[in-house]
């Protein structure tokens, strides 16, 4: 009896463990599939970009194949970094970005050790408040910010509007939040004890949180440092109603208005502008990826 | 090294009291180890003397001084945790060193103090590792050591072992004892493990919901044990619990346990046990090792019974029996060679001389 059962179970058992492995190249190749997808329909732009700022404007305009160069010339790429315009846009762009990193990362990481450690009155709700106010668009904002800066320009005297600076004041809205988030989730998987024996082993809160928590949450800092890099480097609607003047544009407002000339757009240039503009945050991913990925997934599961 | 005074301490989590008014007196050099089982409030009490935890009511003292209001850095303690909370980016030396270059003491002190604690607690090799390449036991060495350098007034342990596999914790135990015998700092150390405690302590204080049932040596709470909680909680296996009451029978004291089984008592507790009312319910509070196989000739005190075995479990040295007295289970400890087995009919022998009274209501061991 007991035989006969083993032996039925026996052929079950490896058809199972057949089908199983078959189970695992099947989700593989759809895997692949999708990725592919994906990856094409990701890659598609910047390589029509790339194949576009290598064209003549004659080029652009004539009807040949679009997904070929036949006279490939670097003409484009000579007139923006040669022209004083573009390089004031490149600069003003880090200037701003380096900077509103900078306060970006001195507010949010206080403020994330002070709300994810420091249990005072109302700091669960502090903390959800400030996930709150990522959550409100920049659409949503500009126009009362617009008010709010032409107000007070005219009751103090300082003129905040068209100035790269202001620039400082309104990235940090949208950085601080998430990034104080992002810092929250990272400090909340730091085990309890930590911080307690840094205490009892005489540390004040600032010594804990420089010489215990930054360290260890390194790779946290790192995903929010890329963050408001990103946003700082990419952000377009506040630029463009904040800064008029050509001296004072960044990058991406700065291709808009200078190459697009009433109804004559500078296809060649704007797509190399727009190439050469995507290469820092691009250099930056490339070297912290690992650093980048460790961050968001600690961050996440509060491990 | 100081001494730690607890007076009416009370820790109170909005309406939940987890202390209720403790009052202990620490002595210099001594090493004090508070068990209970979990949500008992032990934990809780090591971590107001360490000033993790506020107090909600009474006193703190450390060496004499009231520290309620101390901030922990001030009261010149030291921790040692369950999960070791080393800093996982700092090597073992620059862990053990953080709290003395935080006070910058100066640098060849630190490493006179980091040298001396690795060769105490076999680490040297190790100082220069991280602590995810170290091992569990070897962690819990580098907490120690990291507590051991700041040469504190009080060490405390928030059971500190309970992460080990139980092989690594016995031998951790015995270090532990060893470093304690050599620097002699105070230490309050909590565990949920009676047999730690009794292993370590100078004196074990078992608390039972944010109260202190018993505070004495560990022979003192094995052998006279206050309350039934201490007398169940001290011991393994348990000590048995056998409903009874007592009973005059031909002008001598009887304990009956039931119908067919009733022991007189021997004379010394015959007269401490007069004055309680032959109605009270009571519980016989006795060891499994004052149960055993009857020898021919009993000693006196010693009673004699038959009873079936339910269960048996050879442990080599001995065996533990198991039989049903009146509904409740019963163990035993018998030598290996008396013949005991599953379902067996065996004579065993009571030994009243170290048996306990109990009150079934209040639990007071009487």
């Amino acid at each position: 009896m007991t035989t006969a059962t083993i032996d039925k179970a026996a052929p079950t058992r490896k058809v199972k463990y057949g089908s199983m492995s078959r189970d695992r190249a099947w989700a593989l190749r759809w895997s692949y599939f999708f990725l592919v997808i994906f990856a094409i329909f990701f890659l598609t732009p910047p390589i029509y970009m790339f194949i576009t700022s290598l064209k003549s404007s004659a080029e652009i305009s004539a009807a040949t194949n679009p997904w070929w160069v036949f006279h490939p010339t670097l003409e484009n790429y000579i007139a923006l970094l040669t022209s004083n315009q573009f390089l004031r846009f490149f600069w003003n762009s880090a200037i701003v970005s380096i900077f509103v990193v900078t306060i970006t990362m001195l507010i949010s990481v206080p403020a994330a050790f002070a709300l994810s450690r420091m249990r005072f009155w109302g700091s669960a709700t502090l903390a959800t408040g400030v996930f709150l106010t990522y959550l409100i668009p920049e659409t949503l904002l500009f126009i009362p910010l617009f008010k709010m800066f032409a107000v007070i320009g005219d009751w103090t005297g300082i003129q905040l509007i068209n100035r790269w600076y202001v620039l400082l004041i309104l990235y940090p809205t949208l950085t601080v939040p998430f990034c104080t988030w992002i810092m929250i989730g990272y400090f909340a998987s730091i085990p309890k004890e930590l911080d307690e024996a840094a205490v009892i082993d005489g540390a004040s809160w600032i010594q804990t949180l420089t010489r215990i928590f930054i360290p260890v949450a390194f790779p946290g800092i790192i995903a929010a440092t890329i963050f408001a890099f990103t946003v700082s480097w990419a952000q377009f609607l506040y630029p463009l109603v904040f800064t008029t003047s050509t001296d004072q544009l960044v990058m991406p407002v700065g291709i808009i208005t200078s190459l697009i000339k009433g109804d004559v757009f500078n296809w060649g240039q704007i797509m190399t502008g727009a190439l050469l503009g995507a290469a820092p945050p691009l250099i930056i991913y490339a070297f912290l990826m690992d650093y980048y990925i460790a961050g968001l997934t600690a961050g996440a599961t509060k491990g | 090294m100081a001494d730690v005074t607890l007076r009416k301490v009370v820790k109170r989590y909005d309406e939940v009291e987890a202390v209720r008014g403790i009052d202990l007196d620490i002595a210099d050099h001594e090493f004090v180890v508070l068990v209970g089982p979990s949500g008992c409030g032990k934990s809780t009490t090591l971590r107001m003397i360490a000033g993790l935890e506020d107090i909600s009511d009474g006193d703190i003292m450390i060496g004499g001084d009231i520290v309620n209001d101390v901030p922990p850095k001030d009261r010149d303690i030291a921790m040692v945790f369950q999960n070791y909370a080393l800093y996982p980016h700092m090597t073992v030396a620059e862990n053990m060193s953080f709290g003395l270059r935080l006070k910058r003491y100066p640098k060849a002190e630190i490493k006179s103090r980091i040298d001396e604690a690795a060769r105490m607690l076999d680490i040297v090799e190790l100082v220069d590792r991280k602590p995810k390449q170290l091992s569990g036991g070897q962690r819990q060495r580098v907490a120690m050591g990291r507590a051991i350098v700041r040469n504190p007034k009080v060490f405390l342990f928030d059971e500190p072992l309970s992460n080990l596999d139980a092989k690594l914790r016995v031998q951790m135990r015995i270090e532990i004892k060893k470093v304690h015998q050599k620097v002699r700092t105070t230490t309050v150390y909590v565990t949920h493990d009676q047999v730690e405690a009794m292993t370590l302590a100078d004196r074990v204080v078992v608390m039972n919901h944010g109260r202190i049932e018993q505070i004495g040596t560990p022979n003192e709470l094995y052998h006279k044990p206050a309350t039934k909680f201490v007398a169940s909680f001290i011991g393994s296996p348990a000590m048995n619990f056998i409903p009874c009451r007592l009973e005059d029978l031909a002008g001598k004291l009887h304990i009956r346990l039931t119908d067919r089984i009733a022991f007189p008592l021997p004379p010394a507790r015959a007269a401490r046990y007069q004055g309680i009312p032959r109605t009270d319910k009571l519980l016989l509070g006795l060891r499994p090792e004052h149960i055993t196989e009857a020898r021919p000739h009993l000693a006196a005190g010693v009673e004699a019974f038959d009873t079936v075995l339910d269960v048996t479990e050879p442990m080599g040295m001995e065996t533990l029996i198991y039989f049903t007295l009146e509904g409740s289970q019963v163990c035993g400890r018998v030598n290996p060679n008396a013949g005991a087995e599953d379902g067996a009919p065996l004579r065993l022998a009571v030994d009243l001389n170290n048996m306990h009274l109990l009150n079934e209501v209040t639990g007071v061991v009487l």
